[in-house]
């Protein structure tokens, strides 16, 4: 592997936050993919049930189930599991005592639906415990022998990364947070210590958050009040994901007196005649407009840039998509990521 | 505009109708719901009528956009300086729901202070208000009825909470009304009200699910939840009930849910889901609202003329801003007509549904100026001559 700096080495368990519509499940998809180039092998884990992961990579819906669904650039892999509460505590039960046969009463009792939807917290630890347990989990010592023999070193981890699609900013913290959660609920008891478990891993070096945001207000206001939120969790806050970023097509002194509302119509008249377009002066006070538009959309969004930076956190800009999102732009994405060296 | 289209929602329509008590706002995250709300709250309200917002947005963005620094359980006016007020003129107020406030007075209106105290005091009721999921939805509700009942304001303008799901609010109440009366609490809380015979009734497995529950949560919780149930029992009962007469609230002929968008994949997705959904429940939908259409200033050139055009510009080197400009009108014409596809998908499917459009605004809402701009554009939707 080359020696070139990377943002989060040491970090296992990236946490992807962000408000609805910022497009938290296509940045973590990437992250996973820019994690998992140069051969390595990457876990993308999806909480909220919406087999956007699947969307995304152009697959059929993920099972409960950890199942490759795409290789990255110079080798590596990304799997994925879309968690699904239920079966990750009749799972859970099973584990820890043996249980699997309970779950059919359980679940006339009303117990489990009352364990996997309303109960606090008890949905969430067991969401964060899927993930943070692939985080730990280890290559099985058997294989690890053969693969590497007379070695006494522990086993290496199944994953070397693993990403996951949380739910949104403002509701991060909590969610994260799940020990004030569950601590209502059971003060003591087999699911407190599983809590205690979980947090062990969230709030360890290896676990960072990181924020998906756009270059306008509100995005980037939610952005700002869940880093200190998560911060003030004592949580670890990773980057700041600036997503559907423009290219600047103008420059910067033109921008500024069109924001003021200057453009020179003559010289686009000129233009549009040159080109030979119809009714050069109607398309040219029309473009006349679509710039001064445009000019204040960018004002706007460099003072977001400079709030964003505010936060003093490291910021990746990716691409705004014109065509839409498929796999192409996945990997895009990801080469974007690690040229800004987020992997 | 848009002759064989869909029907248009005409919002001026809708808000002056005196019949018309109650507006629900509803989409996926992200879309402008809160602000749409707001926007119709106060157009409505300076249209005449008495209105009143409810958000449960904890990002607290209508109370910014209100030029409020806070907003609290209670309605607040919110001063409206429209210098043409009339003197029959409307007024507004705003609220955000404190989900654990609304449960503290729901207690503390139905049960004599002893009790009350008893309740509040308990663990399990405080997870309960809290951190459950469904109280939320199960309290903007409960408060939705609340005002309705009070009768001091004409219109209730309801912006519905950031769930996991968009349809959360029409079920989680139901459900968490299902589980305070359900077998479960029963079954947990038994042995507080030394109901032997009680046990018997809930028949085999009894013994295998108190085992497992006792194990996996510990005996402390069950302690507190039959004391809860004891507790609150003997006050309320009939949880889910209170629950069904909100929904039917919402069936009811004064309600007209808005269905909140913007033109992209997901959002209308997750709206035609909706439409669907509230057409299952016989819910009354009196149209889509779709945010952020973006426009372009020459709708006569098209993206692939644009950018021919500007490339003959730049291959000769001369007008270096023309080519800009043409440049930028072909990615928004490109952008307009990504648009009217995803818009046109839906309304083929839905062609029923009214339509009101607001276009993209250069700069976000954060002022009464701001959402009456938005009122404005949403009125204008309606194309009217």
């Amino acid at each position: 592997m080359s020696a070139r700096e990377r943002d989060w080495d040491g970090v296992r368990l990236h946490v992807v936050t962000g408000k609805g519509g910022t497009g938290k499940t296509t940045l973590a998809a990437s992250l996973a993919l820019a994690l998992a180039s140069g051969g390595r092998r990457v876990l993308l884990v999806e909480v909220e049930g919406r087999q956007g992961v699947a969307q995304l990579f152009d697959c059929p819906p993920l099972p409960y189930e950890e199942r490759r669904v795409a290789v990255a650039p110079r080798g590596g892999e990304v799997h994925a599991l879309a968690v699904d509460p239920e079966a990750a505590l009749l799972e859970y039960l099973e584990m820890f005592y043996g249980l699997r046969r309970a779950g059919e009463v359980l679940t006339r009792f009303g117990v489990i639906d009352f364990a996997t939807t309303i109960a606090p917290g008890v949905r969430d630890v067991l969401l964060t415990g899927k993930a943070t347990e692939a985080v730990r989990r280890r290559v099985r010592r058997d294989r690890a022998r053969r693969d590497a023999p007379g070695t006494d070193a522990p086993a290496p981890f199944v994953y070397d990364a693993v990403v996951m699609d949380a739910p949104p900013t403002g509701r991060i913290a909590q969610f994260l947070n799940v020990n004030a959660e569950v601590a209502g609920l059971a003060r003591s008891g087999p699911i407190r210590n599983h809590a205690d478990r979980v947090m062990e891993v969230i709030r360890s070096a290896e676990t960072v958050v990181h924020f998906a945001t756009l270059l306008e207000e509100m995005p980037a206001q939610e952005c700002l009040d869940g880093i200190a939120e998560v911060a003030g969790a004592g949580l670890n806050v990773g980057g700041v994901l600036v997503n559907m970023v423009r290219p600047p097509l103008l420059d910067p002194d033109t921008l500024a007196r069109a924001a003021l509302g200057e453009t020179d119509t003559a010289a686009l008249v000129q233009g549009v005649k040159a080109a030979g377009l119809e009714h050069p002066e109607e398309i040219a006070r029309g473009l006349a407009d679509e710039l001064v538009g445009h000019a204040l959309r960018v004002r706007l969004e460099s003072d977001v840039r400079d709030r964003l930076a505010s936060a003093g956190r490291p910021r990746y800009e990716l691409p705004l998509l014109t065509d839409g999102v498929d796999l192409a732009g996945l990997y895009r994405l990801a080469e974007t990521l690690r040229d800004q060296g987020a992997a | 505009m848009n002759p064989t289209g869909p029907p248009r929602l005409d919002i001026d329509v809708l808000l002056d109708d005196p019949a018309t008590r109650i507006i629900v706002c509803c989409g996926s995250g992200g879309v402008g719901k809160t602000t749409t709300a707001a926007a119709l709250a106060l157009r409505a309200a300076e249209r005449g009528r008495h209105a009143v917002v409810i958000t449960v947005d904890p990002a607290r963005r209508l109370a910014q956009a209100l030029g409020l620094s806070e907003l609290d359980n209670t309605p607040r006016p919110v001063p409206l300086r429209d210098p043409g007020s009339r003197e029959d003129g409307g007024s507004l107020h705003a609220m955000m729901l404190d989900m654990k406030r609304t449960f503290d007075e729901v207690v503390e209106a139905h049960a004599d202070p002893g009790r009350a105290e008893q309740i509040l005091a308990n663990p399990f009721y405080q997870s309960l208000s809290s951190g459950f999921s469904g109280t939320q939805e199960y309290m903007a509700m409960e408060k939705l009825g609340q005002l309705r009942e009070s009768g001091e304001w004409d219109l209730i303008v309801v912006d519905t909470p950031p769930s996991r799901s968009a349809l959360d609010f029409l079920d989680a109440p139901k459900r968490l009304g299902r589980f305070l009366d359900g077998r479960l609490i029963r079954f947990l809380s038994a042995p507080a009200k030394g109901g032997g015979r009680a046990l018997r009734l809930l028949g085999a497995g009894f013994g295998m699910v108190t085992g497992i529950v006792g194990k996996v949560v510990g005996t402390q919780l069950l302690t507190d939840v039959q004391r809860f149930v004891s507790a609150f029992d003997a006050v309320f009962g009939g949880f889910q009930e209170r629950a069904e007469r909100t929904y039917r609230l919402l069936q009811a002929p004064g309600t007209a849910f808005v269905v909140v968008a913007i033109p992209e994949g997901d959002a209308l997705r997750e709206a035609s889901y909706f439409v669907e959904r509230l057409r299952g429940d016989r819910m009354p939908l009196a149209g889509l609202v779709l945010n952020r259409v973006h426009s372009t200033g020459v709708p006569q050139l098209s993206s692939v003329r644009s950018l021919a055009a500007a490339e003959a510009l730049d291959e000769h080197g001369e007008h270096p801003l023309a080519a800009a400009a043409l440049r930028l009108h072909a990615e928004s014409a490109r952008v307009r007509d990504a648009e009217s596809r995803l818009r046109a998908r839906f309304t083929s499917v839905h062609p029923e549904v009214a339509l009101a459009e607001v276009p993209a605004q250069p700069e976000d809402v954060n002022d009464l100026d701001g959402l009456r701009v938005i009122g404005r554009a949403l009125a204008d939707g309606a194309d009217r001559p």
